[in-house]
């Protein structure tokens, strides 16, 4: 792994805990402890290296036992994504198509056809643990990002911009940071002219590339000079010295709530440099001592979504979880632009809000039919509503304390119980990994 | 974004809307909170008839919260000055905003995009220019007296990048690595512990403006929508209690020293904090002017902010964003839509104040991260640019531009981008100095050398 650091301290059921929400979609009764038992090394690989896809479970409904419509109905396609995370034998898979969502961050609400974004997600899905070289090539002709960013429009003589300067900025190399100037913008605009095609009445229409349209005359970009197309154009991007640490830099940042040191920023670099390959600098990631030592991540509304439902095993049953999930700050194909998600600010006091409804939502209504009245007992039986997930004492001691106060002014042993099903789940101890 | 069929984005605007609406009621008026000291004090609003009710005293949980809690909420706010930020989202092109009519220059740069020679009405402080006809409602309120306009505002060296330059505008200064927002700073410096609505975020998540280092701050999508029993389930006999132990466990986590636990914590607490702040005003409110019927969410979060203002709830600065304004192409029909409902919105907004009698204590300022290149491009639309258009909003601003328009005859840099006639750091700071009473230096570290313009009246 050349000069990146490697952890080696205890790899129980809270580092397996924390690898399976941040490089999946949290662990179903059992799955921490069976992660324990194969060492980091292997438990990372069992993730990164998964064997041939599979779904597993019932298809997806709504409320009314009618199949989900991911083309036509609005919110179906978050669920048909969402049901991929809950029944996937490979979540690391979805983990990284969801990556590549907020980093290519394209929205049905520029692009308006679910079945082109659909078509963008199975690229990501494609192309998941692969070659970000693959990724650019593909996401640069991909239709949707073409409606989005107006790459159907960048026509020779009179450029439209808007692609080629968020290629740079949040694509490949980073803003602020010296690797661009704005004539390498106009110019790069200049050599991603020629495509066309446009979505009519939802339909993708006539997406194409028009020599016609393209720019045949000398572009500079980066110092170089040459007549460059839309692959030169991803060429340039890559071969860039300043785009592998770009690279390692922000895909660290999906996994590790800290910046990486110069030395790891190194290490990943000259891991990735001129081979482009996902899947060795993600494993170096889940395997360096920052990932299982530092600080806790909150959980992306849609990871919580699908990792309570999971701890449940429960599917896709209602349509309720893309509002529920806009309402927690992430609808899927809809993005707040195309910066993508803020993922360090997940949490304010509205997003508790669609929080907090997910989680009632997921334990639904029904009531056991006895419940201990023993305040501790009820605590156990909560934990091991939702998989039995580890619990901070700080988070028991608290619970048992509401439950003797609630049961000693008369309240119902069940009603404790499932309050405590609800406070299991919204705690600062399963909102965060 | 090319195409503007918002349909399903309005679909889903709505649906986030009414999520929550005409489902079970499960939080019966004002729950107290069981087993504690609580007091409760009610006062009946002024306006509207709002019968509004702010819990105080100490002992909230008797354990968890802090002392002193929502003492804040009562007596100065109803004295309190507030700052409205609202920004235009993507780049608003300020050039067809506030239009060059009378230069021929104009009509070489923008052959499709221009506006008529005749479109709009005339702009009385400099006989070049028109407003756009969208923006009819900021022009009435302008000849008014009451719109202080910014013609070109920005900042040396622009930046082109719309978040990059979002950041700038938001941090209050020209740097990449501030993580505090320019009205975060002024909360920390003058909020308390105790007031998350002194820095109030009407949206789906927090207004980076508004981000603190050390006090609460809220989000909330409107005013009267923050309840919290689960739609579609049937009512927990213990509802409110569990909320108030998720604030209670929140609470404790907040003094982790892991910043993921705290952060979590502290939001399940200020949370329920929150929805006992708003009182009955979760449940609804009146208005008494019309605002623009849309099914956008700004004009109905404008009327909950007015609402709140006269109930006296403790608001200190509150921040909204509004449109679609990166209008790289189908220019036209993008800004007349977006600046009709912006502009609309503002107007039935300053009427509700003044209907309140609230005014005086009230200014909104609007801004974007950028205007929009001299010319248009082959879309029908304009790209990133430099210097664009902002406004001060109020009974209290002295109704003067700010800045001369620069033209676009001379008035563009070598990259046809327009240049700033006045700084961002000197429109903040005189904000803070001549609004908040706050010294600018002390929040924005790049604005000691700028001079203040003059915004009161």
């Amino acid at each position: 792994m050349g000069g990146v650091p490697e952890y080696h301290g205890p790899f129980g059921k809270q580092q397996a805990e924390r690898l399976l929400w941040r490089a999946g979609f949290g662990a179903r009764a059992g799955e921490a402890e069976a992660l324990t038992k194969l060492g980091m090394k292997h438990a990372v690989h069992a993730l990164t290296r998964p064997a041939p896809y599979q779904l597993i479970g019932p298809a997806p409904v709504d409320e009314k036992g009618r199949p989900i419509a991911p083309d036509d109905a609005f919110g179906h396609d978050h669920l048909f994504w969402l049901d991929r995370m809950v029944r996937t034998n490979a979540p690391m898979i979805e983990r990284m198509a969801f990556i590549w969502h907020d980093w290519f961050a394209t929205s049905n609400q520029g692009v308006t056809s679910q079945r082109l974004m659909l078509n963008q997600n199975e690229l990501f899905r494609g192309n998941a643990l692969g070659s970000f070289h693959d990724i650019l090539l593909d996401v640069t002709q991909d239709p949707a990002m073409l409606v989005w960013l107006n790459g159907n429009q960048n026509v020779k003589g009179n450029p439209n911009e808007n692609y080629g300067r968020e290629m740079m900025e949040l694509f490949t190399l980073g803003a602020n940071r010296g690797a661009y100037t704005e004539t390498d913008v106009r110019e790069n605009a200049r050599a991603l002219t020629g495509w066309q095609g446009s979505v009519v009445a939802q339909q993708p229409t006539a997406f194409t590339f028009n020599p016609a349209r393209h720019d045949t005359g000398n572009k500079t970009i980066f110092n170089q000079t040459g007549n460059f197309d839309w692959t030169d154009s991803c060429r340039l991007c890559l071969n860039h010295p300043l785009h592998p640490s770009f690279f390692v830099t922000k895909l660290w940042s999906y996994f590790v709530p800290t910046p990486p040191d110069k030395a790891t920023v190194a290490g990943l670099s000259e891991l990735y440099a001129g081979k482009w390959l996902v899947r060795p600098v993600v494993e170096a990631i889940l395997t360096h001592p920052d990932f299982y030592n530092g600080p806790r991540m909150v959980k992306p509304p849609v990871v919580l979504n699908a990792g309570l439902l999971r701890m449940r095993n429960r599917y896709i049953d209602t349509s309720v979880w893309w509002s529920l999930s806009a309402q927690a700050g992430q609808q899927l194909f809809y993005p707040p632009d195309v910066g993508g998600w803020d993922f360090t600010r997940w949490l304010d006091t509205a997003t508790f809000r669609g929080r907090w409804f997910i989680a009632a939502i997921v334990q639904g209504a029904q009531t056991p039919s006895g419940a201990p009245s023993d305040p501790k007992a009820l605590v156990q039986n909560a934990i091991a509503f939702w998989a039995s997930p580890t619990i901070s004492s700080t988070t028991q001691g608290l619970l048992q304390e509401f439950a003797a106060a609630q049961l000693k002014r008369g309240a119902a042993p069940t009603d404790v119980q499932t309050a405590l099903y609800r406070l299991v789940a919204s705690s600062p101890d399963l909102q965060t990994a | 974004m090319s195409c503007y069929d918002c349909n399903r984005a309005d679909l889903l605007r709505r649906a986030v809307a009414r999520a929550g609406k005409g489902l079970p009621e499960i939080e019966p008026g004002m729950p107290l909170p069981a087993g504690t000291g609580l007091t409760r004090r009610e006062f009946v609003s002024r306006t509207a008839g709002l019968a509004l009710a702010v819990y105080g005293g100490s002992a909230l949980t008797g354990r968890a919260f802090d002392e002193g809690i929502a003492e804040a909420a009562v007596a100065p706010a109803s004295q309190q000055k507030v700052l409205v930020t609202i920004f235009l989202n993507g780049g608003i092109d300020g050039l067809n905003v506030l239009f060059p009519a009378g230069d021929p220059r104009y009509y070489q740069l923008r052959p499709n995009i221009a506006l008529p020679q005749t479109a709009g009405i005339p702009y009385t402080e400099d006989s070049r220019l028109r407003w756009h006809p969208a923006a009819s409602g900021l022009a009435a309120l302008h000849d008014a007296g009451k719109v202080s306009v910014i013609p070109a505002v920005g900042y040396a060296n622009s930046n082109q990048s719309h978040f990059t330059s979002r950041h700038y505008y938001e941090v209050g200064a020209t740097d990449a690595s501030l993580r505090t927002g320019w009205l975060g700073r002024y909360l920390d410096r003058v909020g308390t512990q105790d007031n998350p609505l002194q820095g109030l975020t009407l949206d789906v998540s927090l207004h980076p403006s508004l981000a603190t280092a050390s006090v609460p701050v809220a989000t909330l999508a409107a005013a009267d929508q923050y309840t919290f029993a689960p739609p579609g389930l049937p009512a927990h006999p213990l509802e409110a209690s569990i909320l108030q132990e998720a604030a209670n466990i929140g609470a404790a986590h907040a003094k982790s020293s892991d910043p993921g636990l705290a952060t979590a914590g502290s939001i399940a607490y200020d949370s329920h904090h929150l929805f006992y702040e708003l009182g009955n005003f979760k449940y609804g409110f009146q208005s008494p002017v019309q605002y623009p019927s849309s099914s956008d969410p700004f004009p109905h979060r404008l009327a909950g902010l007015a609402a709140m203002i006269a109930a006296g709830l403790p608001l200190r600065v509150v921040g909204l964003t509004v449109g679609h304004f990166d209008t790289h192409a189908t220019e036209a029909a993008v800004l007349q839509r977006d600046l009709q409902l912006a502009s609309d919105s503002l107007r039935a907004f300053q009427a509700d104040l003044e209907a309140r009698g609230i005014a005086d204590r009230v200014i909104t300022h609007v801004w974007s991260e950028f205007g929009r290149r001299g010319a248009e491009n082959a879309s029908g639309g304009t790209d990133h640019g430099s210097a664009g258009i902002g406004f001060l909003i109020g009974t209290r601003v002295n109704g003067q531009q700010l800045g001369e328009h620069p033209g676009v005859t001379g008035g563009l840099d070598p990259s046809g981008n327009l240049v700033p006639t006045s700084d961002f750091r000197a429109v903040y700071a005189a904000l803070l100095e001549q609004w908040l009473d706050t010294d600018g230096n002390a929040i924005l570290p790049e604005a000691s050398g700028l001079q203040r313009p003059a915004l009161l009246r």
